[in-house]
């Protein structure tokens, strides 16, 4: 039975290019099979067998046997798959566009405590994707933060990751 | 009768004003879980995990399942008033939900597939309340060879009842154990698989595997799709529900088609998304009414919600009386049991009975206090549909990593969050499923556990698996639904080629 969703009544997947499932399917079980095989040779390493009981890498060893044997089947049926476009090039530069502010926001907070650097995040991504006016930005990058501060470290008593700022505020 | 009594002495620990209190903060924060895309069941219980670690073990488990049952509600909002389904078990309602809000039928819609939620989710709560407890009195002659035969059985049925295809659910529950072996080993002390990195020697912990796969994939793919959302408008009040509920009655049968339904494929690990479209698509092939699915009818909004409802409950059974869970949320659910020191799985009823019998109270006044929180405060949650989603996504996405960082206060987790984030997209992108995964990630050590102990006290011998009656018919019952799509497909290709040979 197949049922119809309404919303989805334009396949943008048919009319715009983008990346090809046959490729993506076959990069993805490739590297599931690479780290298969890494599983294994850490498990052989340490011993796979049987000494007095199963050893360390007896039950990883037989899982990764599996997973390789199921990747290969991925990777055979992939090599199958009709040619579709699993992702368009627009989709994939929006992933992007925040893949990346997200991946220096994680590296950010190493350095300048979770607070500061959500407020940054905060403010970058509503000047990037909204139509905020300056103060809306201001207040929300200032105030969210301020209030997960309250919430976390004196509510809850957890701390978090925190950064020179806080270390100058006597935190 | 003494369950009962137990039920009784659950209620007076569920209804102090602490408890009621937090109920009421679940439900809501449950509400606003389901109604954000990004933030779902499993993700929003996950991030809020850490924050419990301290509470005590019942108002925790209290909590955080009514998070769960608010985020049940709440998927139903934005199915009805946006054609988003805010949770996957609610695309089902948005066949027939959103029609009726573009009929000006918002409110009834909702009442409707609140209505069916809340009957769902009692019809899973009345089955724990009697079964749970018989199913953990027997699984209490289980030994670890037996135990390993449920855990197997619970693979295999994943494997055999999945809707997707096979050899990825196969990687998802590979993957999911060889993550789970990650780090010490707690048997024999070696170091497993952490490839010289020191932030891997703690273990790869399932939470921060969850609020990755779950909650930054999600928000990926939710930005695929461009950031804004345009709503139909909802008024709820007394006179719509009471409208609603004196039409509701004819839907008995159902009503009834649907529990069945669910709490058949929430006790198999078939879980709410599939049972929401097995109800759907029953309602459809049964009722007289069936034609005009699609088009705006209630019974199509009752259906799959109250097909969900019960799946969605009735995971819970098998994690309470097992120690195995039958949902992704169901399985953080259960990791959270471990954190707060209470061992999953059959002596929990024995010796836990107050933190059980309290939990199984709180499911039936959670539900209770969901369905009256979620009807009143609809326009509330519909406006929060309305900020605008680059304020939105930032805030979940802090979120997520405050989660992470919490876990474990390592740094390092949230790198982690953020790869698995990655991973989760592609997945979910290619149809792998993300159950299996997590699944095999929380249950991974305690099944290589019971593996191990069960081939050490035969020394080795892998006839432990089926030298008594009863693991026997479990490992056959397993190898059965491991099976079964294959046979099933064998069948019906049979059935169907013997027409086509007789024309």
């Amino acid at each position: 039975m197949r049922l119809e969703w309404p919303m989805s009544s334009l396949d943008p997947y048919e009319t715009e290019p983008g990346l090809s499932r046959r490729a993506v399917e076959c990069v993805v079980a490739a590297l599931l099979g690479i780290l298969a095989v890494a599983v294994l040779w850490d498990s052989y390493e340490r011993g796979a067998g049987w000494s007095n009981g199963p050893q360390s890498g007896f039950f990883p060893a037989r899982m990764a046997w599996i997973l390789l044997a199921a990747a290969v089947v991925v990777f055979v049926q992939g090599l199958r798959a009709e040619s579709r476009v699993v992702v368009t090039w627009a989709q994939l530069k929006q992933v992007f566009s925040v893949l990346l502010p997200l991946t220096v926001y994680v590296f950010a907070i190493g350095y300048l405590g979770i607070y500061v650097a959500s407020a940054f995040f905060l403010a970058g991504f509503m000047i990037a994707f909204g139509s905020f006016r300056w103060w809306a930005i201001l207040a929300a990058s200032v105030l969210i933060p301020l209030v997960t501060f309250w919430v976390f470290e004196m509510q809850f008593e957890v701390p978090l990751p925190k950064g020179p700022l806080e270390a100058m505020l006597g935190f | 009768m003494e369950n009962f009594g137990y039920l009784l002495d659950g209620f007076q620990v569920a209804l102090t004003l602490h408890n009621v209190l937090f109920m009421l903060l679940g439900v809501l924060l449950g509400i606003v879980v389901g109604v954000l895309p990004g933030l779902g069941g499993p993700n929003g219980v996950a991030i809020l995990l850490p924050l419990t670690f301290s509470m005590d073990p019942t108002s925790a488990i209290i909590l955080l399942t009514s998070i769960y049952w608010g985020a049940l509600f709440g998927g139903a909002i934005t199915a009805v008033l946006f054609n988003i389904p805010g949770e996957p078990w609610s695309v089902a309602t948005t066949f027939d939900g959103y029609p009726m809000a573009q009929q000006g039928r918002a409110g009834e819609a909702l009442t409707a597939a609140f209505t069916a939620s809340f009957v769902g989710a009692i019809a899973g709560v009345v089955l724990i309340t009697f079964l749970a407890p018989l199913v953990a009195k027997f699984a209490l002659r289980f030994g670890p060879a037996e135990f390993f035969a449920v855990f197997f059985l619970t693979f295999c049925s994943f494997i055999g009842m999945g809707k997707e295809n096979k050899a990825k659910i196969i990687v998802s529950l590979a993957l999911g154990f060889i993550l789970a072996g990650v780090g010490i080993d707690t048997i024999s002390g070696d170091m497993r698989m952490t490839f010289g990195v020191t932030e891997l020697m703690s273990g790869i912990d399932f939470l921060v595997v969850v609020i990755g796969m779950f909650g930054i994939s999600e928000i990926l793919m939710t930005l695929e799709e461009g950031m804004s959302f345009k709503g139909k408008k909802a008024k709820i009040d007394l006179m719509v529900v009471l409208r609603t509920w004196a039409e509701l009655p004819r839907y008995f049968v159902t009503f009834v088609r649907s529990c069945i339904a669910g709490i058949w494929l929430g006790i198999s690990p078939g879980g709410a998304v599939a049972a929401s479209f097995m109800g759907y698509g029953l309602a459809k092939r049964f009722s007289s009414r069936g034609e005009r699915f699609g088009t705006g009818e209630m019974e199509g909004v009752v259906a799959p919600e109250t097909a969900a409802h019960a799946a969605g409950t009735t995971a819970l059974l098998p994690m309470l009386a097992l120690g195995i869970p039958g949902s992704a949320t169901a399985a953080v659910l259960l990791g959270g049991l471990m954190i707060w020191g209470l061992q999953p799985g059959p002596l929990l009823f024995v010796e836990q009975k107050e933190f059980v019998w309290g939990l199984i109270a709180s499911m039936y006044l959670g539900n209770i206090v969901g369905l009256v929180v979620v009807l009143s405060t609809v326009p509330l949650f519909a406006a929060i549909m309305r900020i605008p989603f680059a304020l939105i996504a930032p805030v979940i996405l802090m979120m997520c990593a405050i989660g992470a960082y919490t876990v474990a206060n390592a740094s390092f987790d949230i790198w982690l969050m953020l790869v698995f984030g990655v991973v989760g997209y592609v997945f979910k992108k290619l149809d792998y499923p993300l159950a299996p995964m997590v699944l095999a990630l929380v249950l991974g050590d305690r099944a290589e556990d019971a593996f191990r102990q069960a081939l050490i006290g035969s020394a080795g011998d892998l006839s432990v698996f089926w030298d008594n009656g009863l693991v026997t018919s479990l490992m056959a019952i397993s190898l059965a639904l491991l099976l079964w799509g294959p046979i099933a497909d064998g069948l019906s290709l049979l059935r169907t080629r013997r027409p086509a040979a007789a024309e």
